[in-house]
């Protein structure tokens, strides 16, 4: 799924990985520091760590957002005993970050750095090439501060030897050179540190954010290790979504699932990438969109056992609390490529099939829309299945527009 | 400029078999002369790959690589590439490096960003152009389609798909293009080219690249695009509809206008379709096409309202004159299709009814877990597989004393000998051990075949024993099962004595055992050496056997005539000669030739010749 952030953690372990790999950069950064999670024993740590005993520390969540300074989520110039104390307090609360609530999971804790000079440095990648971010007057207020900021343009086919990165000493032109190839060499897509330190050549990040490019597994797998992509803080998955997570990964069809409200009125089911979507649109355009129950695709030929799965899933989900109204679910999608579509029903209707009691208590009408390989056949299928079940299935092919079928299922606009 | 003509040629990397014969079927009913596909590259599996062109079976060649293809069939401008996203960086640049190939569409998803930025500017630099990545293509009505692009020939009929119409269309998603050519084709006279740029986050070639190559095409009258939330692709789009450099009308749409509602980020299907900031949404850019002047429609269901009026405006203009149309041509159907839709029927090639292994494993309908659980025997096996009788205990247990006494019989027996030889030579395991198999016939380690024949042709014709010895005799022929070069009535063989008496205590049935031993009886007065052999027990056994099994002499007739009397001697043997062909090469030994003074040289003289 291409750009996955990952955790300061990580991306200064990478970087410490990096620089010792490479002496011929001529910089040095050990990587001390650890991860803390709701079960982690400092005790552990400390015996693994001995600088956590020597070193005046530093800690901060390490869940993917930023800000921490302002919101009071910065431990710094601690010792040990303080510092455990200080997450101790934290591991495990609910905070607020600008709209987003989460629970704290993850801290990172390292040593702290006395430094004067801070200095910012981010490189992002663009259709053409990469851009490269310098600043010597980083932190906190870089973007009061941004025309100070030099800007540099590595072209995709040049390296970063050909590019002149004029206004910068000598010293800081190697920095830039080595992170550059850093960011190329482990496929980074984003990554930002502000600020850093520097005390002779030994590098100091204080504060890193970093996104990989999660498609370059298969060359990268041994340089990332068993690296985590952690979902986005404050994002908390159902048990049905991680139940759909999991599907996902484990095969080569796509099935994704997010659930907006739980109690919504209109379910989708929707085959495609892209026909997910403009179903979505037009249920909100119709003004339904609070009461969208979910978000949903499936797609990439998954198997029967996979659509099953997943149908059920869905319709376990919609058959939890009743609605005077009854409830809407809509089997859309496009004309599909290659997938055929009566062999991916098949599972859609095993599950049915087995919730046909469950639909009729909750009164729901079911509204199907598909084309693509075999579709009379899957079709045909729905509409028998209707009869047998006695739920109510309206079956549409692609001689009715693609969205068309939402407004039937939705009675026009609200 | 246009990447496709009637008469472009693919070559196409990865054997994507079926992908390939849509192609085919497309270019057929589509009137193209040529097939649009010249070879497939596959570095693992190169060969031949048998496909229709009509009904026409045709050969298209596999080769390794990508130069061995281009140097092979020059006239390919074109490479669809079907290799995994980790192989697709290399096997692209290998394509853009080769003279003649000018587009490559590349499927894959998966495609790391950087890699894919690479390749892109490498085709800029080139002058090539790349589809995709992660994009099912596209199809140029009529001239040629990309893979699995427009889905099954009725789609591709009912979208018009086999001849130019004059819209030109472009989308991001590769699984709404179908759903496009559906909904042109509905409300327009079609179209002419549909191309699905991926949805990864770079696209190697813009929806702008697509729309300003379409606008320099004279055919296309209009055009639509199908954008998505994420990314900023869209604006390059705006970028020229303010530069004037896209004049002719375009119908536009971005999807996923839906993505406000959300509360926290929700990735979608594909991997650009993200809104990183207010700029990336549908909505912006929806407004910014608009404000440029896109025809944009209020939603995606208004959107064949808005193709509609468009193309009614241009037709009442002149703009657009009425399409030459034509019927496509008629696609043979595929057998197996008939075959599934129950409209064709045919007789089987071949009749099977002792063994099913397409569910759990079964003999004669008994499955193997029954077989193991119940009797473990490979009598019982044998039984269900050449009899398709579940065998008594005994019958079992006698066939099983059979293999175990015929397995082998020393080194010197010609089949023995035979294989020895065939394994001294070099030869493997088969051909050492059929060797030794070959050899059996009537003389040897087969006698059991003729001697059981006799006995029931004598019997069945009311033979004495005296009369059946006498008949041998009449015809001029040895008496089958009798006489043995070494053993006698006083050096009997061992074996002779175990079969026997089992079969004395549990056959319920032994007419062939008695009948013979009162042969016999005659026989050992002529000579000592004139015995029962072990062929003719053998073969009076067996039909001893299946008379107790309950079948009746006509049937009994029946399965000698199949060549049932042989049968343990061939399995039985095989395990000795198994035996014979390991241990002459566990202990190396080289080749044999036969020492001069075991052949007798006696040639004739030449002037008596």
């Amino acid at each position: 799924m291409a750009q996955k952030g990952i955790r300061e953690f990580h991306a200064k372990k990478l970087l410490a990985r990096f620089l010792t790999e490479h002496p011929e950069y001529g910089f040095s950064y050990e990587g001390k520091i650890v991860l803390v999670m709701p079960e982690s024993a400092m005790t552990e740590f400390a015996r693994e760590n001995p600088w956590l005993k020597e070193k005046k520390l530093v800690a901060k969540p390490d869940m993917l957002f930023g800000k921490r300074g302002k919101h009071g989520l910065v431990l710094l110039n601690a010792p040990l005993e303080e510092t455990e104390k200080w997450i101790n307090e934290r591991m495990g609360k609910e905070v607020q970050v600008g709209k987003t609530k989460g629970v704290l999971t993850h801290f990172l804790v390292e040593p702290f750095v006395p430094h004067d000079k801070e200095y910012y440095i981010a490189i992002k990648t663009e259709e053409n090439g990469d851009r490269i971010y310098f600043s010597d007057e980083g932190g906190v207020k870089i973007e009061e501060n941004w025309e100070h900021v030099k800007e540099f343009f590595v072209p995709i086919n040049k390296a970063i030897n050909d590019v002149s990165l004029t206004g910068l000493n000598e010293i800081i032109q190697h920095f830039v050179k080595a992170l550059y190839n850093f960011f190329v060499e482990y496929d980074f897509t984003y990554l930002e540190i502000n600020p850093f330190a520097m005390v002779g050549n030994e590098i100091a990040p204080l504060d890193f954010v970093a996104r990989l490019d999660d498609t370059a597994l298969f060359k990268d797998s041994e340089k990332w290790e068993n690296i985590e992509f952690p979902t986005p803080f404050g994002r908390n998955f159902t048990k049905e979504e991680e139940f759909i997570r999991e599907l996902d990964e484990k095969t080569g069809a796509s099935l994704k699932l997010t659930i907006l409200n739980p109690d919504g009125y209109v379910w989708l089911m929707v085959a495609g990438g892209g026909a997910s979507v403009i179903y979505t649109d037009t249920v909100v355009d119709l003004g339904y969109g609070n009461e969208l129950a979910n978000y949903g695709e499936y797609s990439g030929a998954p198997s029967e056992e996979e659509t099953y799965l997943y149908a059920k899933t869905i319709l376990d989900l919609m058959t939890k609390k009743k609605d005077p109204r009854g409830k809407v679910l809509i089997i859309g999608g496009g004309i599909a490529n290659f997938t055929d579509v009566a062999k991916t029903f098949k599972g859609i209707v095993k599950a049915l099939n087995e919730y046909k009691d469950k639909l009729k208590e909750n009164n729901v009408k079911i509204f199907v829309r598909r084309g693509g390989p075999n579709y009379q056949a899957g079709l045909a299928m729905m509409k028998k299945l209707g009869k047998e079940i006695e739920v109510p299935i309206e079956v549409h092919g692609p001689e009715l527009h693609m969205t068309r079928v939402v407004k039937i299922a939705l009675g026009g606009e609200k | 400029m246009k990447l496709f003509e009637k008469d472009s040629k693919a070559i196409i990397f990865g054997r994507q078999a079926i992908a390939v014969q849509s192609m085919l079927d497309f270019d057929f009913i589509s009137k193209r002369e040529t097939p649009s596909v010249v070879c497939f590259v596959s570095p693992d599996r190169p060969g031949f790959e048998r496909l229709f062109f009509g009904s026409k079976e045709m050969l298209i060649p596999v080769y390794k690589t990508i130069t061995e293809a281009v140097k092979k069939h020059p006239d390919a401008t074109v490479m669809v590439n079907f290799a995994p996203s980790r192989f697709t960086y290399q096997t692209t640049v290998d394509a853009i490096n080769t003279g003649n190939i000018k587009t490559i569409a590349i499927i894959a998803e998966g495609v790391p960003e950087r890699e894919t930025r690479a390749l892109s500017a490498l085709a800029k630099e080139k002058g090539k152009v790349i589809i995709g990545p992660a994009t099912v293509g596209g199809v140029i009505a009529g001239k040629f389609k990309i893979g699995n692009a427009g889905g099954t020939i009725e789609n591709v009929i009912s979208s018009k798909l086999y001849r130019p119409g004059s819209v030109g269309l472009v989308t991001k998603s590769g699984g709404m293009l179908n759903e496009m050519f559906n909904m042109i084709a509905r409300n327009t006279d079609g179209v002419y080219e549909g191309i699905a740029i991926g949805g990864d986050k770079y696209p190697s070639s813009s929806l702008a690249d697509h729309l300003l190559r379409l606008e320099e095409i004279p055919e296309v009258k209009f055009l639509v695009m199908l954008g998505e939330v994420g990314g900023l692709e869209e604006y390059k789009v705006v970028e020229a509809l303010k530069q004037g450099k896209i004049k002719k009308p375009l119908v536009a749409w971005v999807t996923g206008t839906c993505s406000k509602i959300f509360p926290t980020e929700v990735q979608f299907g594909h991997a650009g379709a993200r809104a990183g900031n207010d700029e990336e949404t549908a909505d912006s850019k929806n407004k910014a096409l608009k404000e440029s002047g896109a025809i944009i429609s209020n939603s995606f269901d208004d959107l064949p309202e808005q193709i509609k009026k468009t193309y009614e405006e241009l037709k009442s203009k002149g703009i657009i004159q009425e399409i030459e149309e034509f019927t496509p041509l008629q696609l043979p159907m595929d057998y197996e299709t008939l075959m599934k839709q129950g409209l064709i029927r045919k007789h089987a090639e071949f009749i099977n009814t002792i063994a099913d292994e397409r569910g759990e494993l079964s003999y004669s309908g008994v499955p193997i877990t029954k077989i193991i659980k119940e009797k473990h025997s490979i009598g019982y096996a044998i039984g269900l597989l050449w009899l398709q009788k579940k065998l008594p205990d005994y019958a079992s247990e006698f066939i099983e004393l059979l293999i175990t006494v015929f397995a082998d019989h020393g080194p010197c027996v010609s089949g023995a000998h035979n294989t020895m030889v065939a394994a001294r030579a070099g030869k493997d395991l088969v051909s050492s051990v059929t060797s030794g198999l070959l050899t059996m016939g009537p003389r040897y380690g087969a006698a059991q075949e003729e001697s059981g024949r006799y006995y029931l042709w004598a019997r069945e014709n009311g033979l004495t024993p005296q009369q059946a010895i006498d008949k041998a005799k009449e015809q001029g022929i040895p008496l089958p099962g009798f006489g043995h070069k070494i053993k006698s009535t006083k050096n009997i063989d061992w074996r002779e004595k175990i079969l026997i008496e089992f079969v004395r205590k549990n056959f319920p049935k032994t007419e062939y055992l008695d009948y013979c031993l009162e042969m016999e009886k005659i026989t050992t007065k002529i000579s000592d050496k004139f015995i029962f052999n072990i062929g003719g027990i053998s073969g009076a056994l067996w039909l001893d056997l299946l008379k107790s099994l309950g079948y009746t002499d006509e049937e009994v007739k029946e399965l000698v005539e199949e060549g049932i009397l042989t049968s343990i001697n061939v399995l039985a043997r095989t395990i000795g000669y198994i035996g014979h062909h390991l241990e002459q090469n566990r202990l190396k030994e080289n080749l044999y030739r036969v020492p001069y003074d075991d052949v007798l040289y006696s040639l004739p003289d030449e002037k008596d010749l």
